[in-house]
């Protein structure tokens, strides 16, 4: 039996992370490969309600641990109460989505678990636990790799935009641990700088526009548009490197990942690693002064225009079309 | 209080090569390609001097693990003023295990206060090393680490470092990238700290310190020789390029394009 234990990741306001469901359907995926069982672990100050959310998503049994020293979810704390129950449950795939907070600390419960990490899945190939693989990007993107993990216990993130997210289905149980406290804290978290904004989240909008170095820093076009479209705001890497947009706007390979429906990209050329971090999206539009921009490559419409007229005579389109 | 720390010097692809998968689906094709230090791991040596050069002096330590090859990138390192080089001689595939457990061979040797890796290297984009290490050191661990002030501003112009070590070594207080903004954690010393792209930009080498680099020594290991087991955990059985989109076509004015969104692609 190989049953698979996906770790949920805890904010500071309880909620639940939508990420967490693209991860689930990854562990169910397995589970069924596999013929084992798919649990959860919730860590938290108190893990209780957050768990009793996700038991409703076709797991088994959501192990809800709490603690004092789980009120941040910190590497150093999460690591090795996700270890202790995934030997006690033995659990031979451990998982988490491939957020922030899920890049930061899978590898180190994967160190606790002496276990070979895949880091970013977009699939899982193979119809049993003996030729289980997962495909991986490499090279921002440039080439997908199949790999074959041969420790015992294996561990991965994956990437959210490839798996869909798990629907409510059943009610597994939800049980109580109380993880071990380490003898001392080796870090903690003092303040956070929340990047505030009335548009959709990112990784989460069904329409996103994209502003790269063509904006010359003067975000109004981009902003107007989106709004118009309800859309979230993007940005290249050359824009947030130059601090023109704020470093969370950046989508690519090293900063945000998306697959809205409709990507808009002005003003952007088209670098590898920021087409890795938008090419799953259903359609791009690409609009650029420079014809030859890559950016059209992957693009199903591309117009060859200054983005500063362009993108007004969008939004008025937009407006006008309500 | 002078430091000493601990730096990686992966040889990658340079991130402008176009890779290709070659016809047998076992690798890339490597004619053609140029090689450069993994652009995290230099922002890391960048930050490293910067430390050194803030807490009064000190040692930065650098370190690559594959063929004779990566001594290239180590000079690089110590032409950026790293004090001293160490190359583990590994024939290759890598994985991430043994790699972090090199690093762990090595920092128990060194006895660095600090490492700091760069989140990833840009040919298997993992990001898993530093938070290997920092687990079987039993170290604090800070990644994705940035800055709230942006590259261009008057901090990164005067070279100064983000990490911000307090004067007794005990404590290292970290930006981290995460989502939804910029978080700040503080570790109790030691730590390994990963770097994200906007902590700093890296220095060019100086003509002398190029020329001073190629006369400096450059110890050797083998993961044998640390008593590390080289073998990878981690079997590549395919490389393929990823699924084209289809071509796409150029609209000739934002009429069409609204008549497209909305007729074809219905995503208006």
């Amino acid at each position: 039996m190989s049953n698979v234990l996906i770790v949920v990741e805890a904010q500071p306001d309880g909620s639940l992370r939508k990420a967490t469901l693209n991860a689930l359907t990854a562990g169910a995926q397995i589970a069924a490969k596999t013929g084992g069982e798919l649990h959860a672990v919730v860590l938290a100050k108190d893990a209780g309600p957050l768990a009793n959310v996700v038991k409703d998503y076709g797991v088994k049994v959501v192990h809800a641990g709490s603690g004092a020293h789980l009120a941040q979810f910190t590497a150093d704390a999460v690591a090795p109460a996700v270890a202790e129950l995934a030997v006690a449950i033995k659990a031979s795939y451990v998982g988490v989505a491939a957020t922030q907070a899920g890049r930061d600390v899978m590898p180190r419960i994967a160190a606790r678990l002496k276990a070979a990490m895949a880091s970013e899945i977009l699939s899982v190939v193979g119809s049993s636990a003996a030729d289980l693989q997962f495909t991986r990007p490499m090279w921002a993107g440039a080439v997908i790799a199949t790999v074959k993990l041969s420790t015992p216990i294996v561990c991965f993130s994956a990437r959210t935009t490839e798996f869909p997210l798990a629907a409510q289905s059943g009610s597994g149980e939800v049980r109580a641990f109380t993880p071990a406290a380490p003898a001392k804290a080796l870090q903690k978290v003092v303040s956070f700088k929340e990047v505030k904004s009335a548009r959709p989240a990112l990784t989460e909008a069904r329409v996103v526009v994209s502003g790269g170095r063509g904006t010359k820093g003067d975000f109004k076009p981009i902003e107007g548009l989106a709004d118009e479209l309800g859309a979230a705001v993007g940005a290249s890497r050359a824009v947030c490197d130059a601090g023109w947009q704020p470093n969370d706007l950046q989508v690519g390979q090293t900063g945000k990942v998306v697959a809205p429906q409709l990507y808009i990209a002005a003003g952007i050329s088209g670098a590898i690693q920021h087409i890795a971090g938008m090419k799953g999206s259903k359609t791009i539009v690409a609009i650029n002064k420079d014809g030859e921009a890559p950016i059209f490559q992957v693009a199903d419409y591309g117009l060859v225009a200054d983005l500063f007229k362009a993108l007004p005579e969008l939004q008025a389109a937009v407006k006008a079309a309500k | 209080m002078p430091i000493k720390i601990l730096v990686t010097a992966k040889r990658v692809e340079d991130y402008e090569s176009k890779i290709k998968v070659n016809a047998q689906g076992t690798g890339i094709v490597q004619e053609g390609l140029k090689y450069k230090i993994n652009p995290f791991d230099e922002i890391g040596v960048e930050e490293a001097l910067r430390l050194v050069a803030k807490h009064g002096g000190g040692e930065v330590v650098v370190a690559s693990i594959g063929t004779k090859d990566v001594h290239e990138q180590l000079r690089h390192a110590l032409a950026m003023g790293a004090t001293k080089a160490i190359w583990v001689n590994h024939p290759g595939p890598l994985d991430q295990m043994t790699v972090a457990g090199c690093l762990q061979k090595l920092i128990e040797k060194e006895k660095p206060h600090l490492a700091i890796l760069g989140k990833q290297s840009i040919d298997d984009d993992q990001n898993q090393v530093g938070q290997y290490l920092a687990e079987w050191l039993g170290w604090s661990q800070a990644t994705f680490a940035s800055k709230e002030e942006s590259l261009e501003s008057e901090a990164e112009k005067t070279k100064q470092p983000a990490l911000k070590l307090s004067a007794d070594l005990s404590t290292i207080t970290v930006v981290r990238e995460v989502d939804g903004g910029l978080e700040t954690v503080e570790c109790s010393m030691p730590c390994v700290v990963t770097t994200d792209l906007r902590l700093n930009q890296p220095r060019y080498a100086s003509l002398p310190g190029i020329m001073k680099a190629k006369s400096k020594p450059i110890e050797e290991h083998t993961p044998a020789s640390l008593g590390v087991d080289g073998a990878s955990k981690i079997a590549v059985t395919k490389m393929e390029l990823p699924p084209a989109r289809k071509a796409g076509i150029k609209v000739p004015d934002v009429a069409a394009l609204v008549d497209k969104l909305k007729t074809e692609a219905k995503a208006l």
